[in-house]
């Protein structure tokens, strides 16, 4: 017992250090006065310099304008086309073109995001040739590119939690009356909601760190923050970029703090209630 | 729950059960109903007919099609042939949210996201009917089944006996033609069961609803039907008030099916003037019956014999075999409280004999001992298949 729990004592540390010392230290050099990455000025540190040089960047601000438009409208379309496509796989039974249906729906996630971002590309470009749209790569051509990625995330999302959902709840709102329009939005729609919405993170996260797609799909002038990014760090680290960095990561933290806060208090909360059930039972 | 509930349990049942014949018209008729799922058949050509304000109960095991009937009169699922007929009105092509009739499913499928006030009035409001109206059903319904105090509660805060009352009060505030049970008790603990078999008596009753509750439980439809037909493989094998089917079914599989029963093999001997002798070789014996079956001598036949009808003796005269009865001995005694079942070995054969224990005959008799089984005429039943 003792061995055992020293042993794994040291693996837990071990793999708290391998996952969250690269971070750490990001954040460190984010207050770093030198201007070389790898030197730590003890002198003037810690300072706020490279988050004033980030906030005066127009380049980096206009992409991270431009990346939160496209994962916003990227998201919010893919739910919708998930959402349909998923409801269609889990609820219409075998119907001719299923198995097409569901195979093409999940191929992007394991197709090579190099081969997609390319074929995305001689798409947009045949396109452009033969009806005059899209006019050149930009913010539209990047939200279908990662809409085609991001739908079939959410897709297996949705039907995975519509496998599980007792389809006899469906029925009775039938059996009482409403049409299946409105089953859907008085009772699949609100108990499928948590999918829908763990989807539009999940389809939120992937398009805010794209980067391979949006090489392919993004016109001059219309660079996503990785990208830009990823052309910084090209020539050089630069100290701008951690505190960059620095910043995307306390967003996401605070959103995964929050996240784990509502669920453990919903979970108490539940438990109370089935506690308040079984004393009724009695 | 709490001591509100029993209050209405004494409403006699007993003289309004006895309804037998069938009013003409039938008020439900299945016409030659049938379901086929590719190449299975779910439910062969099922026909059947069904008074106004009847308790029917559809007793199957699995896969004996109970279900897909069910689901074929609620409208889930569209017949492969055959109608269905209710109160005049053919609803064979008539979508479920359109159709007079209710179900009230075996997991309850209440709206986990609407509170109990809200669950029972869903189907209300699809009819968009007044608010006022609505808010007067919902709570005279809730009335009825004795959930008033919990009106604010999600179905995940209740007990699975009043989860099942909300479920009853959503199905019956539409005041349905008819209403379908999916083996409605079969969430339930043994003790709440039989309280709430009989408030779905009763409430039955005050609301004079058609019922069709489908169970594989046969003490469920036993207590419940007014009528009950036994279901296997998509057909259904006999019709009949629950004691009818019990005392005299129609075939092997119903006499199995429905409570316990020894089933001995034999060949008609003797037949003519109202009994016939049938002799067996497993166990050896010879049953004199009472049969009016039209059975000629060396038929094979089945003799059903229930355990109950079987009286047990110590094994005192070796006499000759005479007929209705054999000697065997006890393997293995089981108490049941009320009965000990026993088992006798006759030959090669089991038997199993139920003995009330307050008729003192197993004072006397141990495992091992050797008995005599004997039974009057009238206890064997006669089966042709």
């Amino acid at each position: 017992m003792t061995r055992r729990g020293w042993f794994s004592g040291v693996m837990l540390v071990l793999g708290l250090i391998f996952l969250y010392v690269p971070i750490a230290s990001m954040v460190v050099y984010s207050f770093n006065a030198s201007r070389l990455v790898t030197v730590w000025d003890a002198a003037h540190s810690p300072t706020l310099k490279w988050y004033g040089v980030l906030f005066s960047d127009g380049q980096v601000l206009h992409a991270a304008w431009l990346s939160l438009r496209v994962a916003l409208s990227a998201s919010t379309i893919s739910s919708v086309l998930g959402l349909m496509a998923g409801i269609a796989l889990a609820r219409f039974g075998p119907f001719r073109g299923r198995s097409l249906l569901l195979g093409m729906t999940t191929a992007p996630i394991v197709m090579p995001e190099v081969i997609s971002g390319l074929s995305l590309l001689l798409l947009f470009i045949a396109l452009e040739r033969a009806v005059g749209w899209p006019h050149g790569m930009g913010m539209s051509t990047l939200i279908l590119g990662h809409v085609s990625f991001c739908m079939a995330y959410v897709t297996v999302v949705i039907q995975s939690r519509l496998a599980g959902f007792d389809q006899s709840l469906e029925e009775a709102a039938m059996d009482l009356g409403a049409r299946p329009v409105r089953v859907f939005w008085a009772i699949t729609l609100p108990l499928i909601l948590p999918a829908v919405v763990s989807g539009w993170l999940l389809s939120f996260t992937l398009s805010w760190d794209d980067l391979v797609i949006s090489e392919f799909v993004a016109g001059p002038g219309s660079s996503t923050l990785p990208m830009v990014i990823f052309s910084k760090v090209r020539l050089g680290v630069s100290p701008d970029v951690n505190a960059l960095a620095t910043i995307m990561v306390s967003i996401v933290a605070t959103g995964v703090v929050v996240a784990a806060v509502w669920m453990r208090r919903r979970q108490r909360r539940s438990e109370r209630d089935a506690q308040l059930a079984a004393a009724a039972n009695l | 729950m709490d001591g509100v509930q029993d209050r209405d349990l004494t409403v006699p049942m007993v003289e309004s059960r006895s309804q037998e014949a069938i009013p003409e018209p039938a008020y439900l008729r299945l016409e030659g109903l049938s379901k086929r799922f590719g190449e299975f058949v779910a439910v062969d050509a099922v026909s059947l007919e069904i008074a106004r304000g009847e308790i029917f109960c559809l007793l199957g095991g699995s896969g004996s099609g109970k279900t897909t009937l069910l689901r074929m009169l609620a409208g889930f699922e569209r017949p492969s042939a055959g109608r269905i007929w209710l109160d005049g009105q053919d609803l064979s092509a008539v979508a479920p949210h359109d159709r007079p009739v209710n179900m009230m499913f075996q997991s309850y499928a209440l709206f986990p996201h609407m509170s109990v006030e809200k669950n029972v009035a869903f189907g209300l409001e699809q009819e968009r009917l007044p608010r006022q109206e609505i808010r007067a059903r919902v709570a005279e319904m809730l009335e009825i089944v004795q959930m008033s105090r919990y009106t604010g509660r999600r179905p995940h805060q209740l007990s699975g006996g009043q989860r099942q009352r909300v479920a009853l009060a959503r199905a019956l505030v539409k005041r349905p033609k008819l209403l379908l049970l999916d083996e409605p008790l079969a969430a339930l603990d043994r003790k709440l069961r039989e309280r709430t078999q009989f408030e779905l008596l009763n409430i039955q009753q005050r609301l004079g609803v058609t019922f069709i509750v489908v169970t594989h439980d046969q003490d469920e439809a036993m207590t419940l039907a007014t009528r009950m037909g036994v279901m296997d493989h998509g057909r259904i094998v006999q019709v009949g008030a629950p004691a009818q089917i019990y005392e005299s079914p129609a075939n092997r599989f119903v006499a199995d099916f429905i409570g316990s029963v020894n089933l001995i093999e034999g060949r008609v001997t003797e037949a003519g003037s109202g009994t016939v002798l049938i002799r067996s070789e497993a166990p050896a014996c010879a049953i004199r019956a009472v049969c009016t079956l039209p059975c000629t001598i060396d038929d094979t036949v089945w003799v059903a014999l229930r355990p109950e009808r079987i009286q047990l003796q110590q094994a005192q005269h070796e006499g000759a075999a005479v007929e209705n009865g054999l000697s065997g001995r006890v393997r293995d005694i089981a108490y049941m409280g009320d009965v000990s079942i026993c088992l006798v070995e006759a030959g090669a054969t089991l038997m199993r004999v139920t003995v009330p224990n307050s008729s003192g005959v197993l004072a006397h008799i141990a495992r091992h001992d050797e008995v005599r089984l004997g039974w009057n005429a009238s206890a064997p039943v006669v089966l042709l298949k």
